[in-house]
């Protein structure tokens, strides 16, 4: 059962990695508008929405 | 301490005191009095705002304070002889609140703030419930089978420390909360909150380095995970409306063209000041009240006023800041800016109608404080039975009945379902900005609409054509497109829609009675009668304006009239069917509008109502619906200009259209944004609904409360049990109102979302 001492902090490693990663997502703005990222991809590239 | 830190905050406070500064958020008033306009971040209930009110309405000098909850907006009134304004930013955030001035920027910069942190609030509570929970079943299954003390030591300790920053980063808002319920002598559901996560962490870590006793790591982050959750969801609600809220200081142009010697140049609507000669282009929106300086111009003001037809305003004429300039462009001497504008008077008049609502939000803090007061005793009195009976298990039949007492499933209950009819109704063209028009929606008794913009579009169109000479009728109508299609006339664009393959030459306006110009070597004229009568050689006598109450248009040639076209305001598509469907379902319909009579009686007529209006001022409509509300009605009031603002904000729900203003929309609680009002009838029926199932999660949520209080009371519910099932109810809850997507009704006609929006924009070119 010691094989727990090093999965577990392992595990705990992943877990912080997991948050830093969510952060990242969080604080490049990933998660500010959710509805229009989906949409974006049907609108042609060359032209813009009109403002 | 206290001093240094006073010293401090008045350092950091007394650039408001410069009037410079003070010009953006303060206005002063004729009396001597000034008001600010103020966000406040921190307020989170009504709670904060009673403590607020109380502490600094108390201030000396202060004349009175508002302070909006769910905007977190606030207004002051004080008497800058009396005490600076610094003085009152240092007391707010003494309290523990930090106020701003009142700027779009400002909430756009709290609102991602908020937005951020309350996302990763929610997904540390969650990954780290996840990681503890797994070493908890370890622990559990470890003790029916005698496991090595030397592990169970190990799980506790990692335990410790994922649960930390859930208790103490993601728990936090509720520790806060809690504090200043306290403070404020008015305990919220954070009290209990707050009381069992930290009892559950701190005896945890006491009995984790003690290396006996029970650990309760699981419960707690649980707890603060599905807290989060219920809070999270309550926040996003809120967030749109701020977002929204920052719109009304978007209505404005962001820079104006001010004329200076020897030039114009670009400037900030900030950097704006009374006596500014300021240059508007055809088509933009006056950005301050002013004087018109030369020429004569021709403004819609249907958005402040409801008035249907442009008006003229003259050199030396008043205009008001927010109308749209429609002629050339214009030169304007700037009276009054910002926060003293027409615009910004009726913003008050909204703010004011707003907080004089009646509120059941009230009556459920109160309960919530009865509650929380009847949770403590009943926790008090279990605990001091148990220490009498049994001292050992005292603390953790306390905690069992803190954690039932206080279950996330009756915090659930509301916010889950209404964010799932939120998205639902999105889905069929209705934003909602306020959870609780799902509650008063199907209380509603009478339905008052505004006609310019809400039934009618801001459109003419042709109606009745009457032919007086050989030329036939779509003749007649081809050569008056061609002759309007070269003004801007709002009488013009009724003719657009009309494809015109003849083109005009030499068209002239004559302001205030047409046009002329000559169509395939012809010269016509189209306008006033008298304007036509003075062209065409033969007599007019029996063509007559006939029904003067609409706007008629007559086109005559060097011989003679040759037809007359009655205006008519183009109602809305949908509009006939869904006052048809409102009537079915028993509401009242009445017109109440700012245009003139005619107009109103026409459209009225047209679509066979009895109950209308004309010709009111935004206060009188806002006095129409008190008076309705006072004689025991709901009402419900659909609108879209600036004028409707303040009765949008007073009725019992308010529905602003998208096409609508900025400022009808934030005073609303809901946009209709697919244009389309029968949408508005399946929101009716998602009322209904929704209601259904709150009432169900609220029963199931009350029901285990009273069931597992007792069990919890006389010790047969551990702690970890009482989290469980307090998460299972949660789950219940939930699932439940995700039933409601399912049983939404399809609309009749498909919705508009941004992406059909932005096509159908592309397709109107």
């Amino acid at each position: 059962m010691t094989i727990i001492y090093m999965l577990i902090p392992l595990g705990l490693v992943l877990l912080v990695a997991a948050v830093a990663a969510f952060i990242w997502a969080v604080r490049s703005g990933q998660f500010e508008d959710l509805a229009t990222p989906a949409e974006r991809i049907l609108l042609d590239d060359d032209r813009r929405p009109p403002e | 301490m206290s001093e240094v830190r006073q010293a401090r905050g008045e350092a950091d406070w007394s650039c408001y005191d410069r009037a410079a500064v003070q010009s953006k958020f303060v206005t002063r008033q004729r009396d001597g009095l000034a008001v600010a306009s103020m966000l406040i971040g921190g307020v989170r209930c009504s709670a904060c705002v009673c403590l607020l009110e109380e502490k600094i309405g108390g201030l000396t000098g202060v004349r009175a304070i508002r302070v909006d909850a769910l905007t977190t907006r606030a207004e002051i009134v004080w008497d800058p002889g009396v005490i600076p304004l610094s003085k009152l930013f240092a007391a707010i955030s003494e309290l523990g609140y930090t106020p701003q001035p009142y700027a779009a920027d400002l909430v756009e910069h709290a609102l991602g703030l908020e937005q951020r942190q309350s996302l990763y609030r929610l997904i540390i509570a969650g990954l780290g419930m996840m990681q503890v929970l797994s070493f908890a079943v370890a622990l559990y299954a470890g003790a029916l089978d005698a496991m090595d003390p030397e592990i169970q030591r190990f799980l506790r300790l990692v335990s410790l420390v994922v649960a930390s920053p859930v208790v103490l980063y993601s728990g936090m808002p509720f520790f806060t909360g809690a504090l200043r319920g306290i403070l404020a002598r008015r305990p919220g559901m954070d009290v209990p909150v707050a009381l069992a996560i930290g009892a559950a962490f701190t005896a945890s870590v006491w009995n984790t380095f003690r290396g006996s006793g029970e650990v309760y790591f699981d419960s707690a982050t649980m707890f603060v995970f599905f807290l989060s959750v219920a809070r999270f969801l309550e926040l996003t609600g809120r967030r749109r409306a701020l977002s929204m809220t920052g719109a009304l200081a978007r209505q404005m142009p962001a820079t104006v063209t001010r004329i200076v010697d020897g030039g114009i140049e670009a400037i900030g609507i900030d950097e704006l000041a009374a006596g500014d000669l300021l240059m508007v282009r055809p088509g933009a929106v006056f950005p301050a009240d002013g004087i018109v300086e030369r020429d004569e111009i021709r403004v819609d003001e249907s958005l402040l006023t409801g008035e249907s037809r442009a008006v003229v305003r003259r050199p030396g004429d008043r205009v008001a800041g927010g109308s749209l300039n429609l002629m050339h462009a214009a030169r304007v001497r700037v009276e009054n800016v910002g926060a003293d504008t027409v615009i910004a008077e009726i913003g008050r008049l909204i703010v004011g109608a707003r907080d004089d609502k009646p509120r059941s939000v009230q009556i459920a803090d109160r309960l919530a404080g009865w509650f929380v007061v009847a949770v403590l005793f009943i926790a008090a009195v279990v605990g001091i039975c148990w220490w009498l009976i049994d001292a050992t298990r005292a603390f953790e039949i306390v905690l069992a009945v803190l954690v039932v007492s206080c279950p996330c499933a009756l915090a659930l209950a509301t916010p889950a379902v209404y964010t799932v009819a939120t998205s639902a109704l999105a889905r069929l063209g209705l934003l909602i900005r306020n959870a609780r028009v799902l509650d008063e929606l199907h209380k509603v008794t009478d339905i008052v609409l505004d006609k310019t913009g809400t039934i009618t579009r801001h459109a003419f169109g042709i109606g009745q054509v009457r032919v007086f000479g050989q030329l036939p009728e779509d003749r007649c109508v081809e050569i008056a497109a061609a002759l309007e299609a070269q003004s801007e006339h709002p009488i013009a664009l009724a003719f657009r829609a009309q494809r015109s393959a003849a083109g005009a030459q030499n068209v002239r306006a004559v302001t205030g009675r047409g046009l002329e110009g000559s169509v395939a070597g012809r010269e016509y004229r189209i306008g006033t009668l008298e304007f036509v009568a003075d062209f065409a050689a033969s007599d007019t006598a029996g063509i007559g304006p006939g029904d003067t109450e609409q706007t008629i248009v007559f086109l005559a040639d060097r011989d003679r009239v040759l037809a007359r076209f009655a205006i008519e305001e183009q109602l809305r598509p949908g509009t006939e069917q869904a006052l048809r469907e409102f009537e079915r379902r028993g509401k009242t319909i009445t017109i109440a509008s700012g245009d003139r009579a005619a107009p109103v009686r026409v459209v009225a007529q047209r679509l066979g109502i009895d109950r209308w209006s004309a010709a009111l001022s935004p206060a009188s409509k806002l006095q129409m619906v008190r008076g309705m509300q006072q004689a025991g009605h709901r009402v419900a009031m659909i609108g879209d200009g600036i004028n409707d603002a303040p009765v949008l904000a007073g009725a019992d729900v308010s529905i602003a259209l998208a096409s609508g203003t900025s400022l009808a929309q934030v005073s609303a609680d809901c946009v209709i944004i697919n244009e389309n009002l029968g949408t508005l009838c399946s929101a009716l029926d998602v009322a209904t609904e929704s209601r259904r199932i709150v009432r169900q999660n609220l029963s199931w949520a009350v029901g285990y409360n009273l069931l597992a209080m007792p069990l919890a009371a006389t010790g047969l519910l551990a702690p970890w049990m009482a989290a469980l099932g307090m998460s299972a109810s949660s789950l219940l809850v939930t699932m439940n109102a995700l039933r409601l997507s399912r049983r939404i009704p399809q609309s009749a006609s498909p919705p508009m979302g941004p992406l059909d929006q932005i096509v159908s924009a592309r397709a109107r070119g």
